[in-house]
């Protein structure tokens, strides 16, 4: 056994089995085994809560918002915009009109991408990404490139797995005009040293995006201590429902943005001459929106509030630091991605097996991973391989996952040992 | 769920020691795979004589699926004729998908080891790599085989 004696689920303030009451999936049997989910870096489970206020929607305050007159779309409309209250708050953005709903991260990414890139960027600009993006980060900027002639530059990351500021102030130019980074790491976990990097690339001129898709329910958010200009998430990977998230973007920026998508509510008033277009944020909220999505991450954000959000973290580093050691312990298993500044993410290969078999091994035994490239294959790229196995944690997770993670890997070494 | 129906001896053992892996000289076909989901590659390469696959072999990284799958088909193939293989191939594509019993497990020989597959449907694809990456080169076509 490891060394590390295993904390219980309870650590200050916070009490992981009492949360896990609060989410149905996790109680249910897979393959004859109760379920142990270690994926929430793909998506995360959700509350109780969370489901409810979904469900009520449709069931009580199904209507379209920003149009009738009568109750239900007042309810309705009163609703979303708490959401976008709930958002703002949770963001410590300056306004509620710097929050724009959208599907999520890579559609606020491409909003970005292309109603700020296609209106700044020119022949010879370049855009500044780190060598750990998601593919989500990458492609909307590759495609921008494409449209203004401006170049994609890369900072590379060190073999643990960080972007360090030297690094980073050495790719940054005068011709850099936005940088792109993630906040957290989906493939590796590594925290990003955001706030000098900001601050750089501020000094030169250069407009900052962050992709927090991974890093809204593991770290804490301000976006006006961060003074990033633009912040995207997902609400799925923060308790909340899927085909949700949300742009943070400042006033000041996004006034002088053109919209994005063409459409109804985002319009003041519409002739065959001449549009005018609404104002913040609903410029950038064509067509009807994902309502029960924005009123259910709404609830996310009331639920994920409702703890201590130090407590949180630090029941989750205390469980990853367990599963760190626990895995190392494991004979043939690599760590990769091994940054000082880590959250949540554990990504390892086993010399016994390929990471599809791993995954599908342990899946056999009930524990649900994530196998393959992550959807950041130049991060694969970097350490020579095609894939990882990656154990991904919320804050339903215990020690009693990592245990149950490291003994379905005995199982590997079984059958492939 | 039965995962030593999935992983018989004879996949663990290919898996391992991927029999046929090497290119064949001299040979006149290739073809490249690659399954973007796990990011499973495979070069094959082919000596066809005539209409017989008369020398054959890959080299490739994967999952064990993919490259056992790959290791027995190289030896099931080798002096068969492009008919005998393209019915080889639907046969076995059969017995991985399908499972209302008109697979013909007696036709494929050692490669009935891979029935297991259908009961991991997400595995499907790595079991048809190689069979796929060998029809793109049979037809001697460009570009990389997909499994979609």
């Amino acid at each position: 056994m490891n060394e590390v004696s295993p904390i219980t689920a309870s650590t200050a303030g916070f009490d992981a089995q009492h949360v896990r009451e609060d989410f149905p999936a996790l109680h249910q049997e897979v393959h004859g085994k109760p379920l142990v989910y270690l994926d929430s870096a793909a998506t995360s489970l959700k509350p109780q809560s969370v489901i409810d206020a979904v469900t009520d929607v449709y069931a009580r305050d199904c209507a379209n918002i920003h149009r009738a007159v009568h109750l239900l779309s007042q309810r309705a409309t009163a609703r979303y915009e708490e959401a976008r209250e709930k958002v703002r708050a949770f963001l410590n953005a300056a306004r509620k009109t710097e929050v724009v709903f959208t599907r999520g991260t890579t559609e606020a990414i491409n909003l970005v991408a292309q109603s700020w890139g296609r209106t700044y960027l020119g022949e010879g600009d370049e855009i500044l990404v780190s060598e750990l993006e998601h593919h989500s980060n990458i492609v909307p900027w590759q495609i921008v490139c494409q449209q203004t002639g401006a170049k994609l530059v890369v900072v590379p990351m060190t073999d643990r797995g960080e972007v360090l500021r030297e690094a980073f102030e050495q790719q940054l130019s005068e011709r850099t005009r936005l940088v792109a980074l993630a906040h957290v790491s989906n493939a590796l976990g590594t925290v990003l040293p955001v706030a000098e990097l900001i601050e750089l690339a501020h000094q030169r001129g250069a407009v900052v995006l962050l992709d927090g898709a991974q890093a809204m329910s593991h770290v804490d958010v301000d976006v006006q201590a961060l003074d990033c200009d633009f912040y995207t998430f997902s609400g799925h990977k923060l308790y909340g429902p899927t085909g949700i998230g949300a742009l943070y973007g400042k006033e000041r920026l996004l006034e002088d943005m053109p919209p994005y998508h063409g459409g109804g509510d985002m319009i003041r008033s519409v002739t065959f001459e001449e549009t005018i277009y609404n104002d913040l944020p609903y410029k950038f909220e064509a067509g009807t929106p994902n309502i029960a999505g924005a009123i259910g991450l709404g609830a996310a954000i009331d639920y994920f509030t409702s703890f201590d959000a130090q407590a949180v973290h630090a029941h989750e580093s205390a469980v990853l630091r367990y599963a760190t050691k626990a895995l190392e312990s494991v004979p043939g298993l690599r760590l990769i991605g091994t940054a000082p500044e880590k959250v949540a993410v554990l990504s390892f290969l086993m010399d016994a097996a390929h990471p599809h078999d791993v995954g599908t091994i342990v899946d056999s035994e009930g524990v649900a991973i994530r196998t393959g490239h992550h959807c950041a294959q130049p991060v694969m790229e970097h350490f020579g391989i095609a894939a990882t196995a990656r154990a991904s944690l919320g804050m339903y997770n215990t020690t009693d996952d990592v245990d149950a993670l490291v003994g379905s890997l005995r199982k590997v070494q079984e059958l492939f040992g | 769920m039965d995962l030593r129906e999935l992983y018989q001896e004879v996949i663990l053992d290919h898996g391992k020691n991927p029999r046929n892996h090497r290119f064949p000289e001299p040979h006149n076909r290739e073809g490249r795979g690659y399954n973007p989901l796990c990011g499973d590659k495979i070069t094959l390469r082919l000596q066809l004589d005539g209409d017989t696959i008369s020398d054959v072999g890959f080299i490739g990284q994967g999952c064990a699926i993919s490259q056992a799958s790959c290791s027995t088909m190289t030896q099931a193939i080798k002096g068969k004729s492009i008919a005998e293989v393209e019915e080889l191939f639907s046969k076995f594509r059969t017995m991985v998908t399908s499972d209302d019993g008109s697979d013909d497990l007696d036709a494929l020989g050692k490669l009935a080891v891979f029935a297991g597959v259908r009961e991991f449907p997400m595995r499907v694809k790595c079991a048809t790599l190689g069979w796929h990456t060998l029809n793109q080169a049979l037809r001697n076509e460009g570009g990389e085989a997909k499994t979609e």
